[in-house]
């Protein structure tokens, strides 16, 4: 291989030897890439990942990196990883084993290897493996050349000295010019895979347009990897995977934190009401922050409080002036909100709290994904405290899980549990971009007149008499003449809102609240099931039912079970609390429920404690989504039990 | 005859709401009398509490300032002093402990056209809320803080205060309190709070004048007021209000006036030699020695220096204003960005939802 220069483009380059290429036609691919957490890793995969959106694939990614901002370089704890599943059908999952690693260095292999199913290709960069990189992580000899990788399809390449190469006339030094060895390895997995080239160029363009020799250095790199590509014997096949069959309509790709705060703004704009976010900063909920902090011209005010209290507060302060207060946060954000979330249940204003959930208890994993904290929206109050609870099922579902819970938060004036989680905040698949027109109406009317008369007559304001279908009180924002009220968090009387000990008021109220938040579930229809007959007409005797993220590998897992010849049932809840009216009479149409969950059986025990259900629950908490083909060993496992003979075929193997 | 410039409420439901309440109500009335700011709930003080003089002086003092009852709004946490809000008929919330600051800021900062109070005391505003007491300051919201200082927790029966004395003697501490305490003007100062002040309950003229500059100031204000708890610490602050030993032991402050004070005017504050103030007797100090008081004063250790005169006996107790300077608020810089941004780059959900890369599949 010669000096790519960086000015050839991909039609002209080209060494000496004529070289015939094959292509080969597949469904789906899982690329993972893997390197030190200063290689770029999750800007290569997020430019692939635009790369496969625009050309029309179906896709799921899973970033996975640790909290460490810069761990020593070349060590174990410094892998970040970044896996993209992109296929020529829907897909539901990230995939549950990458078809193709590429190694950046050996922390990076041998941290991802096992992973890696035998046969897979593996493209590593030759360069990194020196005895000292070798030795960082336990690697004896250089398993580059002592043929334990023989299970594999190694492609060793030096990367690095191919970037520099490329990079000679740049002018850059050493060192920064290594830096564009990321975009080297982007180039060359743009050719193998046939991705469009030019969303990637006008990218690096935009991002470096204040140092133009950055920009430039960048772009030869990229050019010079995907030349490379085409002229190397080293890849003697390239892939093309068909775009995916999708609704007609305009699409883009967004990740669930992105998407969360579009919903937010959309929020705010179909309801007329200034939006108002009060957070403090935490993984891996920040992104929401930093996503509405740019959208002041929709009206939308972001204030980074000195702690998670002051976050909650100030948004319940705006509420009760009339804003959509918000608040973001995780897990133990949440812990500490939970007094306000106590007062902003007892002073019945709007708020949308959104939990985007990571590995706990305390401090945790950070920068992995969990669905622990279910029974601390739920419960984790003083009292009784109940509170609504939603929750999205996909990246791009976060944006409509973020009006309805907008929605129940104006319609019945409540703080409202968004729990999102650390998979769906990072990880990204195309969206249909709804039309502003068909989102839904969120007006409310303020009280502006008096709504009831005092024992002589005369006209007065009561803060806590209900609207009669929904339960909700009055909101009644200062400024407004005539209106003036008082509000806290001592138990109020009934209508008047006034302080009150009385034993029968607190009763009263307390069974008012509740009722109040059960009768959201009149507007929320019913559960969904997806119960597709079998071929021959047989029905399922198995649902699996899930909540939040699971959804994707639940439902992965269920295709397979299908496309063996069994029927099974998938149950999926967007609202956990209320649940769908039907819900129990769903699940007492199956012999076997079963429930897996990313904690040790949360969502199990209410369903259980709810409807007296033998719901069988199926947990993991490794920080991970489930693998489909796991899932779907343990869902077969089940109605092996239920229905007699298994059946031959394997369901864990094979495509979504 | 309003002295305090409140803006106006953002176009969309929320203007919407207030011009229809009007359209019953007939036009906003700023011309108030304490009697319209009472409510017909029975105030839950102990007879004789402190917390009466103030909240008679209060509805005494804000009709003056010609803003309507309606765009009032006083945010209070927990505590005696906390049961404020119910007996002002304005808007309130009487909210949880320590965080009215904090709820006061999200309300204040989204609604510039509305005068926003927090009511707190002691405990509330140093001790459980003292990160948003200090937070607060520093941002410079428009809001006004009324710290009700009684030395002492009053509703949980006794216990000693983030402001009580070492060695106070209480259920909690029989032996001795052992904290250190702290001097709220010296922790605003330190926060670099815009406007500080510092008034008696039962001295209704230099309240009111406090209250007064504290409202007109563009900015968070901290008023602390020293308040008596006639149940569990009677007769804390009867040093500065005895006739005789108050005007011996006070340090009234007078903007452009200097600062001599005592029987006769026996004492004054004179420079030290570390850039501090000590206490000089006046015969024995040339004129010009004597520090003339200028509340505002870019620099806040001028203010801090004063603040640090006074012992934890109230020896030496300047009352009256600290500190008044004038910076942005934090609530109308925020508004500016809003309207920079909308002017920037109009809203449009679609071109938004939509962002720069998107693809189309047709049918």
């Amino acid at each position: 291989m010669t000096t790519t220069d960086p000015s050839v483009d991909a039609s002209t380059a080209g060494s000496s030897t004529p070289f015939v290429k094959s292509v080969v036609e597949l469904d789906r691919v899982v690329i993972r890439l893997a390197g030190d957490s200063g290689d770029g890793m999750q800007l290569t995969g997020n430019r692939f990942t635009s790369e496969t959106a625009s050309f029309g694939n179906d896709l799921s990614t899973l970033p996975n990196f640790p909290a460490e901002i810069r761990a020593p370089t070349g060590t174990l704890p410094g892998v970040s990883s970044f896996q993209l599943h992109f296929a020529d059908h829907d897909i539901m999952t990230p995939g549950d084993a990458p078809d193709v690693l590429v190694a950046m260095n050996p922390a990076a292999l041998r941290s991802n290897l096992s992973d890696l199913p035998g046969g897979g290709l593996l493209i590593v960069d030759a360069d990194e493996f020196t005895p000292r990189n070798l030795a960082k992580v336990g690697y004896a000899t250089n398993p580059l050349e002592d043929d334990s990788l023989q299970g594999w399809q190694l492609v060793s390449v030096p990367l690095t000295t191919l970037t520099l190469e490329a990079l000679a006339d740049s002018g850059l030094g050493k060192k920064e010019a290594e830096r564009s060895k990321n975009m080297f390895t982007l180039g060359l997995l743009s050719w193998m895979y046939h991705r469009p080239t030019e969303g990637t160029v006008r990218f690096l363009e935009r991002q470096f347009r204040r140092k133009p020799e950055i920009a430039a250095a960048n772009i030869a790199a990229f050019r010079a990897g995907y030349n490379y590509g085409e002229t190397t014997e080293a890849f003697a096949v390239s892939y093309e995977i068909k775009p995916a069959p999708m609704a007609p309509g305009r699409y883009r790709n967004i990740s669930g934190n992105q998407a969360l705060a579009l919903g937010l703004v959309a929020a705010g704009q179909r309801s007329g009401l200034p939006v108002f976010l009060g957070a403090y900063p935490i993984t891996p909920a920040s992104d929401i922050l930093h996503e509405l902090s740019r959208h002041k011209a929709f009206g939308v005010r972001t204030f980074q409080a000195e702690d998670e209290i002051a976050g909650i507060a100030s948004a319940i302060g705006a509420s009760f002036g009339g804003a959509l207060g918000v608040t973001t946060t995780s897990g133990p954000g949440v812990s500490l909100k939970s007094e306000a979330l106590g007062l902003a249940v007892m002073t019945e204003l709007p708020l949308v709290v959104v939990d985007v959930q990571r590995g706990g208890p305390s401090t945790g994993l950070p920068t992995k994904t969990e669905q622990s904290d279910l029974l601390q929206a739920m419960f984790g109050r003083n009292g009784e405290a109940p509170l609504p609870v939603v929750a999205p099922r996909s990246p791009a579902d976060c944006f409509d899980a973020a009006l309805e819970a907008a929605r129940i938060a104006l319609t019945y004036r409540t703080p409202v549990m968004l729990l999102s989680d650390g998979y769906l905040a990072n990880g990204a698949e195309p969206w249909q971009i709804p039309d502003t027109e068909d989102l839904p109406d969120l007006r409310v009317e303020f009280a502006s007149e008096p709504n009831a008369t005092t024992p002589d007559g005369t006209p007065e304001f009561q803060p806590y008499l209900r609207d009669p279908e929904t339960l909700a009180r009055p909101w009644a924002i200062p400024g407004t003449s005539g209106m003036q009220h008082r509000i806290g968090g001592l138990e109020k009387a009934d209508k008047t809102g006034n302080i009150s000990y009385d034993p029968a008021n607190h009763d009263l109220m307390t069974r008012l609240r509740q009722a109040k938040v059960d009768g959201i579930a009149a507007s929320i229809g019913p559960t969904d099931v997806d119960d597709p007959a079998g071929p021959d007409g047989e029905t399922a005797s198995v649902a699996v039912i899930g909540w939040g993220s699971t959804y994707g590998p639940i439902g992965a897992a269920c295709r397979r079970i299908r496309r063996s010849g069994r029927p099974v049932a998938q149950i999926h809840l967007r609202h956990l609390n209320p649940f769908p009216a039907d819900l129990g009479e769903v699940l007492r149409r199956y012999d076997r429920v079963i429930c897996p969950e990313m904690n040790l059986g949360q969502l199990s025990m209410l369903l259980r404690a709810k409807y007296l259900v033998d719901v069988q629950s199926h947990t993991q908490v490794r920080g991970l989504p489930f693998r489909a083909a796991e899932l779907a060993a343990v869902v077969q496992d089940v109605i092996d039990s239920t229905s007699g003979a298994p059946i031959a075929a394997d369901p864990t193997g094979g495509a979504e | 005859m309003t002295t305090v410039e409140l803006g106006m409420p953002a176009e969309g439901p929320i203007a919407d709401a207030i011009a229809r309440s009007l359209e019953t109500q007939g036009e906003k009335q700023n011309q108030l009398k304490a009697k319209d700011l009472k409510t017909d709930q029975e105030v839950r003080w102990c007879p004789g509490c402190g917390d009466y003089v103030i909240l008679n002086a209060v509805q005494s003092f804000l009709p003056s300032l010609g803003i309507a009852r309606e765009d009032m709004v006083i945010v209070s946490g927990i505590g005696c002093s906390s049961r404020f809000p119910y007996y002002m008929n304005t808007y309130g919330m009487h909210s949880i402990h320590g965080r009215a600051p904090a709820i006061a800021t999200g309300l204040a900062a989204s609604r510039p056209d509305l005068s926003v109070w927090v009511v707190t005391g002691d405990g509330d505003a140093l001790s459980i809320g003292g990160n948003h007491l200090i937070h607060t300051l520093r941002r410079n919201v428009n809001l006004k803080i009324l710290l009700f200082n009684n030395r002492i927790y009053g509703l949980t029966k006794g216990q000693y205060s983030p402001t009580s004395e070492v060695g106070k003697v209480t259920k909690s501490t029989p032996m001795g309190s052992l904290d250190h305490p702290f001097n709220p003007v010296s922790l605003a100062l330190g926060a670099d709070a815009t406007f500080v002040g510092r008034a008696m309950d039962s001295d209704r003229k230099g309240l009111t004048e406090v209250l007064r500059q504290a409202a007109e100031h563009q900015g968070t204000a901290l008023v602390e007021i020293y308040q008596n708890c006639n149940i569990f610490n009677d007769g804390a602050f009867d040093l500065l209000k005895d006739p005789t030993t108050g005007v011996q032991w006070s340090i009234p402050l007078v903007h452009g006036q200097p600062l001599v004070f005592g029987p006769d005017g026996a004492s004054c504050v004179v420079r030290d030699e570390f850039g501090g103030l000590r206490i000089a007797e006046t015969n024995q100090v040339d004129a010009n020695e004597i520090v003339v008081h200028d509340a505002t004063r870019e620099d806040p250790s001028y203010a801090f220096a004063l603040s640090r005169l006074a012992s934890q006996d109230l020896r030496y107790t300047p009352m009256g204003v600290f500190r008044s300077v004038q910076k942005p608020t934090y609530d109308k810089m925020m508004a500016d960005q809003v309207e920079e941004a909308r002017t920037s780059s109009p809203a449009d959900l679609g071109a938004l939802l939509a962002g720069s890369d998107t693809w189309t599949v047709s049918a």
